[in-house]
């Protein structure tokens, strides 16, 4: 009986260690995600990719929300990139588990805008060091990711998302989440918490998919014969949502607007294109949004950043000669 | 000519202010690349923002230079000593530049505008230039490693001056 007080008393400390896993730093991170041998001259995450321009259709729905210019109707271009997970240029498409779009908008020389969404709609943790034990276990094999979820009570939005999730036959027909929170802030200075979709128009089945670049493939055939389209929704945080929280889903009835469609009218191999030298750092803001405390959003910049000035520096030093993705 | 035996007020201060913005800067610089935590954003900003205050106080600075007379150094320095403290100050100075400049060339050409206070914004390239910002990011990087090392040397030097030679040059920026 004795020893279980003494556990009792040892209780506050072990579940203190519980929560508070140990602080990495961006280095470790980018460590962690590039593995053994870096792919030089590429991003140490979502490595393959493909270049893609278009442009944003906005209907103006959002403008009373937020003062950022790209949200007045009207049209505004962007260079994006369809992405794997992964640090490997030359992985195959459809071993990856997750699926990417990013955009950037120069609105001005003053006013720019970067965006990295995934396909699924939450995070499976919520802070980046115990998001740094995730990717450790992913790398250490089914069983050890396993045992992570099962010590991570968080997980379960993120778990249920994936039990019934369906990956597509094409990037066109995924939807990609924002999964971190922004403020909205209007001209009169208020704030709303909201989060972000990109909602596909098609639906692919994935049947017909073959070889390494499968997706790669697909999008580059589809955009010949068609605009690949996708509807901006926004949802708005009431006070219930935590909007510090990226592993917490927000109820379907939360009010939804939609802000305009995303046009993607050609693409073009991520070396030969323009999408290739730009950080899609999700905390270059524009007047009119702001950054939420999240600790995985905040976590973002300063990894996003060492993955950058690493490929930066290689690129520089012209150790992308004779490599290609394609 | 008339030799001051202590530096100018403004200069005193524009001495003062850049010693405590430029370590502080140095400090912010070398915490937030590393950090993954939740104030790493805010550092950063504030890091940009005073970043450019320390580029215009250094042309203020240099300008206020011009203006006043400064202390003539002992004359027991041998010409050699003369020389490295007075190159020692001058790439200072230019130390004190080009950190701001490569900072803000970085962000400039990795298309990132600057907010600074919230008041204006610096304008950043439209078309992202990925070598150009390598170029600026590792000069940022040695820069601030050589400012480092030549504050470290110019304290050593300060202090080797007042408790070692007891002569009047710390004091006179006193
Ligand atoms: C702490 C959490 C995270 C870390 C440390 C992290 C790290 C990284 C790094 C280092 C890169 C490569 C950057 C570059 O070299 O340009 C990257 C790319 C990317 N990340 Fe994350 N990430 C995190 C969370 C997220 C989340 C929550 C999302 C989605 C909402 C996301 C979506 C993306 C996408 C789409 C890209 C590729 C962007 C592109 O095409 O260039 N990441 N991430
Ligand atoms: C007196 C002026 C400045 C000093 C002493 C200073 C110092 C530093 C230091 C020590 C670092 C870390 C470098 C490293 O670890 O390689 C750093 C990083 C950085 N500095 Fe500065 N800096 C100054 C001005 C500026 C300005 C004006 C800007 C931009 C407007 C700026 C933007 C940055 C950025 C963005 C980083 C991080 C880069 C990254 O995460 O890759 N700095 N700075």
């Amino acid at each position: 009986m004795k020893n279980r007080y003494w556990v009792l008393l040892l209780a506050p400390m072990v579940s203190a260690a519980a929560q508070e896993p140990p602080k990495v730093t961006a280095q470790q991170f980018v460590n962690l995600q590039q593995g053994e041998a870096a792919h030089e001259g590429f991003r140490r995450a979502h490595a393959k990719g493909i270049c893609v321009t278009g442009e944003f259709r906005s209907n103006g729905q959002l403008a009373t929300y937020s003062e950022a210019a790209l949200f007045e109707q009207g049209v505004t271009p962007f260079i994006g990139r369809f992405s794997v997970a992964g640090n490997n240029p030359t992985a195959p498409d459809l071993k990856a588990p997750v699926r990417s779009l990013a955009l950037s908008f120069a609105m001005s020389s003053t006013e720019q805008w970067r965006i990295a969404m995934n396909t699924p709609p939450v995070m499976a943790v919520k802070d980046p060091h115990t998001f740094y034990q995730q990717i450790q276990a992913i790398q250490a094999g089914p069983k050890a990711i396993q045992a992570f979820f099962a010590e991570h009570p968080e997980s379960s939005d993120f778990l249920s998302w994936k039990a019934q999730y369906q990956p597509t036959g094409s990037f066109a027909a995924e939807t990609y989440n924002s999964i971190n929170a922004f403020y909205l802030i209007n001209s009169e200075g208020n704030e709303q918490a909201v989060r972000w979709a990109m909602q596909p128009k098609v639906f692919v089945p994935a049947d017909n998919l073959e070889g390494v670049d499968a997706l790669h493939q697909e999008i580059t055939n589809r955009v010949v014969k068609e605009d690949i389209v996708f509807d901006w929704m926004f949802t708005l945080a009431n006070e219930e949502d935590d909007e510090n929280n990226p592993a917490k889903a927000w109820p379907d009835s939360r009010e939804q607007i939609t802000a305009g469609q995303v046009v993607i009218t050609a693409v073009t191999p991520q070396l030969q294109g323009e999408c290739h030298g730009i950080n899609y750092d999700p905390l270059v803001l524009p007047t009119g949004i702001e950054a939420t405390r999240d600790p995985i959003l905040r976590a973002r910049s300063a990894a996003y950043a060492e993955s950058y000035r690493r490929r930066a520096k290689e690129a520089l030093m012209g150790e992308l000669e004779g490599q290609g993705n394609e | 000519m008339s030799n001051p035996h202590k530096f100018s007020v403004s200069m005193r201060l524009f001495h003062w202010a850049m010693a405590a913005l430029v370590i502080s800067m140095l400090a912010a610089g070398l915490l937030m690349v590393r950090s993954l935590e939740p104030w790493q954003l805010s550092i950063l900003t504030v890091h940009k923002a005073f970043g450019v205050v320390a580029a215009v106080l250094v042309i203020a600075r240099l300008v206020n230079r011009l203006f006043h007379e400064i202390p003539a150094l002992p004359g027991d320095l041998s010409s050699l000593q003369k020389f490295v403290a007075k190159a020692s100050h001058w790439l200072l100075y230019l130390l004190l530049f080009a950190m701001p400049i490569s900072g803000y060339l970085m962000q400039y050409f990795a298309g990132r505008p600057i907010d600074v206070f919230g008041w204006f914004r610096l304008p950043a390239v439209l078309t992202v230039d990925i070598e150009n910002y390598a170029v600026f990011r590792e000069l940022h990087g040695w820069l601030a490693m050589a400012l480092m090392a030549l504050v470290a040397l110019h304290v050593a030097a300060a202090l080797h001056h007042h408790f070692i030679r007891k002569d009047k040059v710390l004091r006179s920026m006193l």
